[in-house]
């Protein structure tokens, strides 16, 4: 079975494009296309409404209306929406399933982001937001040069578990059906063709797994030193103590 | 067949999902019954592995980087690609009814075995000194002491696992598994010449309620597991 599925990966024919099938550079591309609409629009949303509410401390009802979204079931959410709306494109063209896919993965997208994003500020540390209100910062200058820096990795954090089940949820797109890796999936489900089903598995995970790398290093060069305290060996990075509120923001959004 | 067809066309309003229940009871309930299933024994099972694991990395500080690498390399890898990689993985045939369980088991571990081992680190150093000075061992100040301070931090990646699951469950129905994920795509046939909403609209309110059902028991065993925390409240 596993050597069926390096042929299949290894096949030259599997990464090109020709008139029976999409190959797999093609589809890769589909796929970050989707993904990247998809949280570029989610962080426009998400960011800014986050870092008002962690800072002015108000508004936490939508930390938890976006939260509770997260217990509807994207594949039956994102069915739904292909019946509502693909009715009204025809043509060729994938119009009709591109739409409601995308605004799946941007609701799925939202609520990780915006609720680390508050999380990250509202724990900033007392000590310091007064420090910057003692030197003189105003209110959108305390926002800007302190609690956003300081509450970048839990920031980064819910971008990258949101980057993460968008990409799974973009697979699940193909079921609608849509390009994508998932193609492979499906259509290898569809043909019995397993080491094409089991290949696109191993072509989704390894997109997944390099996108976090990536995501990762960009963390490590965004985030100042000073706050993941990693040119450091003693000083830890100043965590507060743990508590189910902040297991609830840093586990919730993987 | 033919009746079904008929039962079916009678109203494809989003609201008629009731009646589309009552008219596909039998088959409706054996999936909601499989999804059930399928949600809850990953969780219990990833706890009981996560235990120990989560136990060890707090014992043995050099072991929580790796473990925590690895289990968050586990959790990248997206649910449905998961679901194909399990039978080769673990030799089964490439569509398995075991291969949905063992895959959200292994969410589940990786998620759990972090929750366990902060949960644990959570445990102010001065109670885990004053139990060993009452004269606890190691085994009894760990089920006695550590294990009921760190159940609500506990319980919170438990809500967390559940929840997720009940909707990565649904997933598996896309490559033909049993459970409520069938009633969307049934709900995607049935819409080929016009919106049939009535299955989808079912799914999802069967799926929304199982997991607040679930969250509710996690949320209510927490309470009765940690008395101490009402009294502090109350007060």
């Amino acid at each position: 079975m596993i050597g069926n599925v390096i042929t299949w990966l290894n096949d030259p024919a599997h990464w090109r494009d020709t008139r029976l099938m999409t190959g797999i550079p093609s589809q890769l591309e589909a796929h970050i296309r989707y993904c990247a609409i998809a949280l570029a629009i989610a962080v426009v949303i998400a960011l800014p409404i986050g870092l008002l509410l962690g800072h002015t401390r108000k508004g936490t009802w939508l930390v938890t209306l976006a939260n509770a979204v997260r217990a509807l079931p994207t594949v039956g959410v994102l069915v739904l929406l292909v019946v509502l709306i693909s009715p009204h494109f025809t043509g060729r063209t994938d119009t009709g399933y591109l739409i409601p896919t995308e605004i799946v993965l941007i609701l799925l997208a939202i609520p990780p982001i915006l609720s680390n994003t508050v999380a990250g500020v509202q724990n900033v540390e007392p000590a310091v937001r007064d420090a910057a209100v003692g030197m003189g910062m105003t209110g959108s200058e305390v926002l800007r040069k302190v609690e956003l820096p300081c509450s970048l990795p839990l920031i980064f954090s819910g971008f990258r578990s949101a980057t993460l089940q968008v990409i799974a949820t973009a697979t699940i797109a193909s079921y609608v059906p849509l390009n994508g890796l998932g193609r492979f999936i499906y259509d290898g489900l569809a043909q019995q063709d397993f080491p094409q089903m089991i290949g696109g598995g191993v072509l989704v995970a390894a997109l997944a797994l390099v996108a976090d790398l990536l995501l990762g290093l960009v963390q490590r060069y965004v985030v100042s030193p000073g706050i993941s305290g990693r040119f450091s060996k003693k000083v830890v990075a100043a965590a507060g103590p743990i508590t189910a509120d902040v297991v609830q923001a840093e586990v919730a959004t993987v | 067949m033919i009746d079904r067809i008929v039962a079916d066309s009678s109203s494809s309003s989003p609201f008629y999902f009731w009646g589309y229940f009552m008219d596909h009871r039998h088959q409706d309930l054996a999936w909601l019954w499989d999804h059930v299933y399928l949600s809850l024994i990953p969780v219990v099972a990833g706890l009981i592995i996560a235990l120990p694991l989560g136990y060890l990395a707090r014992r043995y500080r050099w072991v929580y980087p790796p473990m925590v690498s690895v289990m968050g390399l586990l959790y990248t890898i997206p649910s449905i690609a998961l679901f194909v990689l399990v039978p080769p993985v673990f030799g089964l045939k490439a569509l398995d009814p075991k291969q949905v369980p063992i895959a959200l088991t292994v969410y589940s571990v990786a998620l759990l075995v972090r929750v366990v081992a902060d949960g644990l680190a959570a445990v102010p150093e001065d109670v885990a000194q004053a139990a060993t000075a009452m004269g606890f061992g190691r085994l009894r100040r760990l089920i006695s002491v550590e294990l009921p301070i760190a159940v609500p931090v506990v319980a919170a990646g438990l809500r967390v696992a559940t929840v997720s699951n009940v909707s990565l469950v649904a997933v598996a129905g896309t490559i033909g598994q049993d459970n409520l994920g069938r009633l969307f795509d049934e709900g995607k046939n049935l819409s080929t010449t016009g919106p049939y909403y009535p299955p989808i609209v079912l799914g999802i309110v069967l799926c929304v309620l199982l997991a607040l059902v679930f969250d509710l028991i996690i949320v209510l065993g927490t309470r009765m597991l940690t008395p101490w925390r009402r009294v502090v409240i109350g007060r």
